[in-house]
């Protein structure tokens, strides 16, 4: 930008999917009906009392763990006094002066190769609040179902120096919180969702420019679209000599730009205090470690893994890695007996588009790795034609177990030299110029009459033992 | 019988278990009184007729437990611990209407052990007072001077069991509102040790300080009722896990070589001569029997009552934010906006003292106030702490006056709220250290009104509180001095 | 620490309580709390440097539920309790700002 340089920082809120709530058993449960998953405790009724989710904390520990923190050993509740319809408390129980981890880092590479670090200032548990909806009729509605699930609140250090950087430390961030199993870090679906602060100040300057923070980000185009369109504004703002105000702004995806929420002088004031019906928490080693032997493997261990033992490219293994249900299928198939390469070809080629396809996610479908192994192995072994696969293949999406599948439908290949050399000669016989034309060096003929066999074999034709058989026919000619 | 002055747990549980008198016969006694005496009294906020009358004759029907003293006793709650199904109030306009979906845990535990509940007895605002003036449901008066006020919070509950109405009633206690309501009207009020009793089910006034306690005519109901009540309970986190003994256990030990102390802070100017005479001669017998007696010093307690408002009103500025118009009780919607339902519903729904404590606690949290504020009140709060728990050291009880007065004229109290809160001075150090505290008659003034004793306990040792107090009330017999009467 | 409480404070502070006074009734609260904080300015005669301030007597630590489920299945019993209801949802005056959090 310019003469500029760019501060971004980011603030961002994953939702827990633990099973209950964060200070109430109600269950944590999307699509159920409104207010289904609600009790006295959710409804901040008079004289109840909260009582903390252990799986949170250990969720929390988890994320504090992948994102390289040190956790927190002394940690007391804070409550965040505001009034709002979702908020039935009238105050945010969470973990403002000691949060569950501080002092974390995330590595991740740009596209050119470049490595960057963001660093985690910090991250704490607390609970999300429920949902309000705008009836256009004068009234909004409130549903209390999300209302206490367990959030994990991530904020970074201001080390983020374009939109582009900031998208892409957002993807790895998802991936690693991914990895950790305490989310399924999906945007679309609230389950991941991202402010941002960003300021501007002249080239060579240390002085940070004055912060202006955005909201609803909710995608990673509307993040950098947001990022990029403050980058202009607050540059425009400083050449015309204006100052910049601290304020809060939301993006307006219709005209890509971002809309003044509130100013400063208009920001809340939460009166944070020790929450006094929640004893203070104490995290010892012991527990980090029993935490610790829980988390599962990384991302980044993944793909070292992938190419270091399976030999895979960089780039299948990047594939292979960008969801934990992708890797753990990955693993499973492998671990069920099939080929790492051809395992990973299958899924990022035909599971991929049968994905894509079916706009399904891959925990949705019918797939199974012991049923995507099973077929691997039965065209190794040479059971089955990679044609023959084909068929196959739309049998496992449909939950069918291969060998069964192959012997039910006759789908065995033929690789028996006396059924196939009488077929073979018979066809060339049958095709004199074919002879006459490779006799004369022409390669394309081979093809030609490699097609009549499969099309009389009906395709169960080894095309191994075809093509050998075919070649001695013809130079016995 | 005609009430339950001159009654204690015992005796009517015998009149059950020989079949001199039934639970129903006992009910409706009770609220054949209660009925004419509270048009004078209002102690009550709601009388469940119905209710109590369909419980009776269900226990009835169940047989009386002989081994459970507790079975088919008439008893009422301070209506700011939630009945399911009953109203209750917290003695706020803004939830006039509010009916509970479910039950406190003390109201969970007496029902198991077979009580009748009568009904929901009257209060300061949301427990903030101490003469039950700020109800909205008008002013309880004392049961020995209807031109007094009964004191508070807990003014309904204290009134209902001096005046024979119930046997036995709870209440509870953020800064002496059990203790000094007892010693208004004569009567033995417990406030337990912070984490003895569940709070879950009693609306919130100041987390950090409030516990549920029994108000009972005699120290063995007393215990009676905390062994019913008391122990850890799983919706409480702040609940104590340790072993709950017999809270009688200790009745009738003699208290020879126990050591008492009296802090010369508690004798010191502002309380009236006629009640330091009262606990001073109250000493005097725990003295002939056998206790030995200190005089001591608890330097901070004149920092109690600042550091208590500002932690108190503080929370309690957090805990009320939630009564805002959108999920239950008052909701003002005559305006156009959000804002507007919110406002409205807390400018009628809250009342004087209330909006008082929320606007006080509010400023104390707000941005740049907090450290000068919150904070440093926090900070005395540990010094005395560690003042009492140098006094423990070396003493099993602390004895001194409950309050600085006896009960004093309706709505003479002084309008000066800083007066009004001096009246606490003696009793909220036992809420901020979190000590069991205990108050019993010790005397009456020429006024024929009563006098308060409170003896002050270490933590979880409400057994030696009980002992002590029991064996003062032998020795004293003053509980059978009843209103309007003289015995 | 500020002695007293200026009505300009105490306006602000009930915009956060949402408590609406009329100026005679600011006035007299201003007083009252004036009072109170006087009283409260006497904890500054305590030396509290390095004293760890107390939120809590409570001596429990790491008070836990563990991560079951359990639907307590009171939604008709809350809704009936709200103001009003539509829907199986609470219904408010139209929330018009865009929130928090």
């Amino acid at each position: 930008m310019g003469n500029f340089l760019t501060t971004i920082g980011l603030e961002i809120h994953v939702e827990m999917k633990t099973n209950s709530k964060l200070l109430s058993p109600s269950p944590v449960n999307f699509g159920d009906s409104p207010n289904a998953n609600t009790n006295v405790i959710d409804w901040g009724y008079p004289g109840v009392l909260p009582r903390v989710n252990k799986g949170a904390i250990e969720f929390g520990m988890k994320a504090a763990l992948a994102l390289n923190a040190e956790i927190t050993r002394d940690i007391r509740w804070d409550r965040k006094n505001y009034i709002y319809p979702d908020n039935p408390k009238s105050y945010q129980t969470t973990q403002q002066a000691t949060p569950l981890g501080q002092h974390g880092y995330v590595e991740f590479e740009m596209e050119d190769g470049t490595t960057k670090r963001v660093g985690i200032r910090e991250l704490h548990v607390e609970e999300d609040a429920g949902k309000n909806t705008h009836g256009g009729d004068g009234y909004s509605y409130v549903d209390l179902n999300r209302q206490g699930t367990p959030l994990l609140e991530i904020v970074t250090e201001p080390d983020i120096e374009s939109p582009e950087v900031a998208s892409a430390f957002l993807e790895k961030l998802r991936q690693i919180i991914q990895f950790t199993g305490i989310s399924d870090v999906k945007m679309q679906e609230g389950s991941l969702r991202v402010d941002a602060n960003i300021s501007l100040r002249p080239a060579g300057s240390d002085e940070f420019g004055t912060r202006v923070e955005m909201k609803n980000l909710n995608s990673f185009s509307y993040l950098r679209t947001a990022l990029a369109y403050e980058q202009k504004r607050q540059s425009q703002e400083i050449i015309a000599g204006n100052q910049i105000q601290q304020q809060t702004r939301r993006y307006d995806e219709p005209t890509k730009s971002t809309i003044l929420m509130r100013t400063k002088e208009q920001a809340d004031d939460y009166r944070y205090f020790p929450e006094p019906d929640l004893p203070p928490m104490h995290i010892d080693q012991t527990w980090v470690d029993e935490v610790a032997a829980t988390l599962p493997e990384s991302a980044d261990s993944r793909l070292k893994r992938y190419v270091g033992e399976f030999e895979l490219g960089a780039k299948e293994a990047g594939v292979l890695v960008q969801t934990l249900e992708m890797a753990n299928f990955y693993d499973a198939t492998v671990a069920a007996g099939a080929d790492a390469k051809k395992a990973a070809n299958y899924l990022i080629g035909d599971v991929n588009s049968y994905l894509n396809d079916t706009q399904k996610d891959l925990q949705d479908t019918l797939l199974t790795p012991e049923n995507l192994a099973g077929m691997i192995n039965l065209i190794e072994d040479g059971t089955i034609s990679s044609k023959q696969a084909k068929k196959v293949f739309e049998a496992i999406t449909e939950g069918k177990e291969p060998k069964a599948y192959v012997e039910e439908n006759g789908l065995v290949q033929e690789s028996r030299v006396e059924v196939l050399q009488p077929v073979i000669a018979s066809i060339v016989d049958a095709n004199e110029q074919s002879v006459a034309d490779f006799k004369a060096g022409k390669d394309r003929a081979v093809g030609f009459l490699v097609g009549q066999i499969m099309k009389q074999t009906h395709g169960n034709a080894n095309p191994n033992v075809v093509n050998q058989i075919l070649l001695d026919e013809l130079n016995s000619r | 019988m005609d009430n339950f002055l001159n009654l204690d747990i015992k005796t009517v549980h015998e009149s059950l278990v020989n079949g001199q008198t039934t639970v129903v016969e006992l009910t409706q006694k009770a609220l054949e009184f209660i009925h004419s005496r509270d048009e004078e009294l209002n102690a009550f906020i709601s009388i469940d007729d119905e209710g109590a009358l369909k419980r009776a004759e269900e226990l009835d029907a169940a047989g009386i437990q002989e081994d459970n003293l507790l079975y088919g006793i008439p008893m009422a709650h301070k209506d700011n611990i939630v009945t399911k199904g009953l109203k209750t109030t917290s003695a706020s306009h803004i939830l006039e209407n509010f009916v509970p979906v479910y039950n406190a845990t003390v109201v969970e535990k007496l029902n198991e052990a077979g009580v009748v509940v009568i009904g929901k007895t009257n209060l300061d605002e949301f427990a903030m007072g101490g003469s039950t003036e700020t109800s909205f449901f008008g002013q309880t008066k004392n049961a020995w001077d209807a031109t007094k006020v009964p004191g508070g919070s807990s003014g309904g509950s204290a009134a209902s069991v001096a005046s024979g109405e119930v046997l036995f009633a709870l209440g509870s206690d953020t800064g002496g509102s059990i203790r000094q309501p007892a010693a208004y009207n004569g009567i033995v009020g417990l406030k337990p040790t912070y984490g003895r009793v569940s709070r879950w089910g009693l609306m919130a006034f100041s987390s950090s300080l409030d516990q549920i306690g029994p108000l009972t005519r005699t120290v063995r109901d007393n215990a009676l009722v905390l062994n019913a009540i008391a122990g850890y309970d799983d919706h409480d986190a702040t609940s104590s896990q340790k072993e709950v003994p017999d809270f009688t256990a200790k009745l009738g030990q003699d208290i020879k070589g126990l050591r008492v102390a009296v802090p010369k802070e508690y004798f010191s100017e502002g309380v009236n001569e006629e009640v330091a005479e009262a606990v001073r001669a109250g000493i005097t017998k725990l003295e002939e029997l056998g206790a030995i007696v200190d005089e001591v010093s608890i330097p901070h307690t004149k920092y109690g009552i600042a550091a208590y408002y500002i932690l108190a009103s503080s929370e309690a500025s957090s805990n009320l934010q939630r009564y805002d118009g959108v999920r239950y009780g008052l909701s003002e919607r005559s305006g156009d906006t959000l804002e507007d339902m919110y406002v409205n519903t807390k400018t009628e729904g809250f009342g004087p003292e209330v909006k008082r404590r929320i606007m006080l606690g509010t400023f104390a949290l707000s941005a740049g106030f907090y450290d000068a504020y919150f904070k440093k009140a926090a900070q005395v709060r540990t010094k005395l702490i560690q003042d009492f728990e140098n006094i423990f050291k070396d003493h099993d009880v602390i004895v001194g006056p409950t309050a600085p007065t006896v009960a004093f004229g309706l709505g003479e109290e002084d309008d000066d709220p800083k007066t009004m809160y001096m009246n606490d001075m003696l009793t909220i150090p036992v809420n901020l250290v979190g000590l069991p505290g205990l108050s019993i008659n010790a005397g009456f003034n020429s006024e024929n009104m009563p006098i308060g004793m409170q003896i002050i306990g270490n933590k979880f040792d409400e057994q030696t509180v009980y002992q002590v107090a029991y064996a003062f009330e032998r020795a004293t017999k003053l509980y059978e001095k009843i209103p309007g009467g003289d015995k | 620490m500020a002695e007293t409480l200026s009505k300009q404070e105490a306006k602000h502070v009930a915009e956060l309580a949402k408590i609406r006074f009329t100026d005679a009734e600011l006035d007299v609260i201003v007083g009252q709390l004036g009072n109170i904080l006087t009283l409260v300015d006497t904890l500054n005669e305590v030396d509290t440097t390095d004293v760890v301030p107390t939120y809590s007597v409570t001596e429990n630590v790491n008070m836990f539920r563990d991560d079951v489920a359990d639907n307590w299945n009171q939604k008709t019993d809350l809704l009936n309790n709200a103001p009003q209801q539509q829907d199986d949802m609470i219904k408010v005056p139209a929330i018009l700002d865009g929130g928090d959090n």
